[in-house]
């Protein structure tokens, strides 16, 4: 260990990954070294990846959860790998070293690094380091040990004072990183504004853990991380889940419509709930119903009633509220289905991502009962999405299936708060005044045939909803087959109006010599970008398409398509939106790049593959 | 909405729609004592809402001149308790049958009366699965042959009061199809009791299942094997009204006043309004056999309701906070400023 020579490397952008055990508080770790270099103006990138077991048992494989930032200018992605690895004991270094750069470091808790904790994480040599491989730099500290010493004199107990090592793990990072420890400290102070005791300690231990740092000059590159100008105004980090729920406020505020949502815990998508829960605040009216089914049955009720009303699940449970979403269609009230998409089928990879939902989403229910689909590309644009579904559901009188994942959901990214007027005000279209007058509930504007909205409580307006087919003039229930053809042929033609109603298709990377176009969808746009990015640097004429809106698409999407000559659709599944799209497009091949392993794309993977199929078609 | 002048009349709560349930359907007059119901409750159709789940009975609301839902099979609990929470102005009536509250709906149905959600739930209970022709039903007794179990049922029922005590449940009345009288007092306690009231109503389905609460509720024997509990009244029942139950130890036993030394005092006096319901279950469990059948109000007792603790928490949490936009609520947080 050189202790003598500290080098100080200018980085574009970094990535850190914390792993432990799974009670060992790496997320929280993580989440302060995130919010701190946001407030330097770093863009910020995060992605958790915890194992479905809530405490598997201490120290075991099954047991690690990581979390890994990315910090800098020009960050898209968490980052394929990261450039520091804090491994807190043997098995979270076995588990993660994968994770690891080539020329990246890693430190370790040297005290954990016991033959107990090694037995525990199957190591079968007393030298770890050695039988993974690794070649990489390892700095040995004694995390448990200095905790310890720092929290002598607190009057803790040793179990309270080993809550403490992620904290000095995080001082250290944040010397190493050139994070002022002082904003670090305040948002601690915050996070256990009730519990003065381990706020204190906390902030003790953290200090200690920047102080070694610096008076060992561990004997690593430490970093300067760049920063780049952003927007001026007021900023927050934020994780997809939580823009979606503050999406569906912002537009219940812009139609001046209640907001309800009906929802029943899973993961990954319960921190929906729980943050429209906290929001009783702003009048939010989120209850937590007995099953799935009844989350958005309830949700149905409340759209019926005339609230903005939304249901949040992930795979399984959009598999459960099937029936009642064509209850929805066929009703044609407003109503968004939030579906945070996890690995599948059945139980699946709970806890990790995929965009294996879309296909259900589209087609998941019985009979002809089209809805739109969105798909918001990052954490924060979840903001946007969920704003964009509840519009679209309020002004177009449909379900709408928002496909976020438990990437982008659970990933968190700087966020600038939207200035009051920044989002357009969403007008609901209940029964205009000079229709009142021998209305029926299946009388349509005209333009994008959608109903009219009549809200329960209006005197005159008095109707009859359900879920048999009705006969389009009179609202009666109706087994005319003529009816019907029309009745789903115009359920049909509103979805597609839907179109005229959403912003273009945007292309990224675009050069008029660009030939080939990379295709995506959702949450995988950051390693797309990269990826895309990353061709055009190396001479490759590759542009991006990553769709937002899947349901209809965008109107201008047929007239890019027909600028290039290759495509490419690169999804966490085995080609849901390749076959779509072949099936709209027939006259095109889509060439497809598919990952079902219930992780994000690598940048580096989706270089490699467009490149072979660049090399084959030349 | 309460004390304006406007008063209705049942056909007010009438939708244009004609009625399509069989000749003789125990649906009919349920119907009619809804609408009646409806006009001495004096809420205007504008602030009622009907929901229902799929079966006969849930056909309903399409014949009333109210807000009405007719929704997917078994989920009118789950629908009616959005539509309540989201809109609680509204006075929200939920219809159900055996099949559809008990069965596939069966979930929601404990819970919204666990919730205590205010919704009137009547549920109209004729032992059989009618709209798919005759299968059997949770409430069909063992053996039951249908064409669903040719060689007879090998399960046991539920009943439905035992499955509302079980869930909670504050609001439990009973009434038969026929008794036009009753239904409209049931109806009308269940809708001013605040909190999740159920309305078991005996029908008959003259198709599929003739006479299967006639042992009870014919002519012939029905002031025998039933009885009507009023509050505040001694517990009197038969012909010449005669006949009462009183306390054996912990059990109900029917006496006859006059023989083996009974008397009046002996009777016990209904109370519908005590926080026990040991003994409201008691009398929810008479079958019409060795004890009558209780027909009325069987338990109507006070506690928090779920729409109205929902909206109270809002307001409370609201001041205490003093957000009025999301904005307001993202400043207060964690935030920094780029210039």
């Amino acid at each position: 260990m050189d202790n003598t020579n500290q080098r100080v490397k200018t980085l574009d952008k970094v990535a850190v990954r914390f792993s432990g055990d799974s009670g060992d508080g790496m997320q929280l770790a993580g989440n302060i070294f995130t919010n701190v270099s946001a407030g330097l103006g770093n863009s910020v990138s995060t992605f958790p990846d915890y194992p479905a077991e809530i405490r598997a048992p201490q120290g075991s494989l099954g047991g690690v959860s990581g979390f890994q930032v990315s910090i800098g200018i020009g960050v898209h992605t968490p980052g394929d790998k990261c450039d520091v690895l804090v491994a807190m004991n043997p098995a979270a270094l076995k588990q993660n070293v994968k994770f690891l750069k080539p020329g990246g470091v890693i430190i370790i808790d040297a005290d954990s690094f016991t033959e107990e904790g090694l037995r525990k994480a199957r190591f079968t040599t007393d030298d770890p380091i050695a039988e993974l491989g690794i070649t990489a730099q390892v700095l040995e500290v004694p995390v448990t040990s200095m905790t310890r010493a720092a929290l002598t004199d607190s009057g803790m107990d040793n179990k309270a004072i080993l809550k403490c090592r992620n904290i000095f793990a995080l001082g250290l990072i944040c010397w190493l990183f050139d994070r002022p420890v002082e904003s670090a400290i305040a948002m601690i102070r915050k996070k256990f504004a009730k519990k003065p005791a381990i706020a204190e300690a906390n902030s003790t231990v953290i200090s200690a853990g920047y102080d070694y740092g610096h008076n060992i000059h561990a004997g690593v590159s430490t970093y300067k991380i760049e920063t780049e100008p952003i927007k001026p105004g007021v900023y927050t980090d934020v994780k997809g889940n939580e823009a979606t729920a503050w999406g569906l406020i912002m537009a219940a505020e812009k139609s001046g419509l209640p907001l309800f949502l009906g929802s029943y815990p899973i993961t990954p998508a319960t921190d929906i709930l729980h943050e429209l829960a906290k929001r009783k605040d702003l009048g939010v009216k989120a209850c937590q119903m007995e099953d799935e089914i009844a989350g958005v049955c309830s949700a149905i009720g409340a759209s019926f009633a005339g609230n903005l009303a939304a249901t949040s699940t992930s795979g399984p449970g959009l598999a459960l509220k099937g029936e009642a979403i064509g209850l929805a269609v066929m009703a044609e009230l407003p109503l968004v289905v939030i579906d945070v998409q996890r690995g599948g089928p059945s139980t699946g990879l709970p806890t990790k991502t995929e965009q294996t939902d879309l296909a259900q989403a589209l087609y998941g229910r019985n009979g002809e009962s089209p809805l739109a689909v969105v798909a918001p590309v990052s954490p924060t644009d979840c903001f946007n999405m969920a704003f964009e579904a509840s519009r679209i559901a309020i002004r177009h009188m449909t379900p709408v299936i928002l496909l976020s994942d438990a990437f982008i959901g659970n990933g968190s990214s700087a966020w600038r708060i939207p200035e009051a007027d920044e989002y357009p005000a969403i007008d609901p279209r209940f029964v205009p005044a000079d229709l009142r007058e021998g209305w029926t509930p299946y009388m349509r504007d005209e333009a994008s045939l959608s109903r009219y909205w009549a809200i329960p409580g209006t005197p005159g307006l008095m109707h009859r909803l359900g879920g048999l087919e009705k006969n389009m003039q009179t609202g009666a229930i109706s087994t005319d087959p003529a009816n019907h053809a029309k009745m789903v042929e115009i359920r049909r033609e509103k979805i597609a109006r839907i179109a005229d109603d959403i912003p273009m298709q945007e292309v990224k990377c675009d050069s008029p010599e660009a030939d080939t176009l990379l295709i995506g969808w959702g949450g995988t746009y950051g390693h797309l970008y990269d990826a895309a990015e990353e061709l055009n640097r190396q001479g490759k004429k590759v542009a991006l398409a990553q769709f937002r809106y899947i349901n209809p698409l965008p109107a201008n999407t047929g007239e890019i398509f027909s600028r290039y000559k290759r495509f490419i659709v690169a999804e966490l599944n085995t080609g849901q939106f390749a076959d779509y799209l072949q099936a709209r497009f027939p006259q095109y091949e889509f060439h497809r790049i598919n990952k079902v392993e219930g992780q994000p794309f690598m940048v580096e993977e989706v270089v490699d593959k467009v490149n072979q199929i660049l090399s084959k078609a030349q | 909405m309460e004390s304006n002048a406007t008063t209705y009349k049942p056909g007010d709560f009438k939708s244009d729609q004609p009625v399509r349930w069989c000749a003789g359907c125990g649906d009919h007059a349920v119907l009619n004592s809804l609408h009646k119901t409806m006009a001495d409750l004096g809420i205007a159709p504008e602030m009622t809402a009907v929901i229902s789940g799929i079966g006969c009975s849930s056909r309903l609301p399409y014949y009333m001149n109210t807000y009405g839902f007719h929704t997917i099979h078994g989920r009118g609990a789950a629908i009616a308790t959005g539509f309540k929470v989201a809109n609680p102005a509204m006075t929200v009536w939920q219809i159900s049958g055996d099949g559809d509250g008990l069965a596939i709906g069966g979930n929601h149905f404990i819970h919204a009366v666990r919730r205590n959600v205010d919704i009137n739930m009547v549920l109209l209970n004729n032992r059989i699965y009618g709209l798919t022709k005759g299968q059997y039903s949770p409430t069909s007794a063992r053996g039951f042959v249908s064409k669903s179990s040719p060689y007879g049922t090998t399960e046991d029922p539920f009943i439905p009061a035992e499955l509302v005590f079980g869930a909670r449940g504050n609001f439990f009345a009973r009434s038969i199809d026929v008794d036009l009288a009753t239904t409209r007092e049931v109806m009308l306690a269940g809708a001013r009791h605040k909190g999740t009231s159920v309305i078991e109503i005996l029908q008959n389905c003259v198709i599929f299942n003739n006479g299967i609460h006639a042992a009870v509720t014919d002519k012939e024997y029905r002031a025998d094997r039933t009885i009507h509990l009023r509050d505040g009244e001694k517990m009197l029942f038969g012909k010449d009204n005669d006949k009462g139950i009183v306390a054996d130890g912990f059990n109900l036993k029917a006496v006859t006043l006059g023989q083996d030394g009974y008397t009046i005092d002996d009777v016990l006096v209904h109370d519908p309004h005590t926080q026990s319901n040991f003994l409201h279950q008691q009398l929810a469990m008479m079958d019409g056999t060795d004890l009558p059948m209780a027909v009325g109000v069987i338990r109507d007792v006070d506690s928090p309701v779920y729409d109205r603790e929902v909206s109270a928490q809002i307001e409370q949490v609201k001041a205490k906070k003093g957000f009025s936009t999301l904005r307001d609520m993202l400043l207060a947080g964690d935030t920094w400023t780029v210039n």
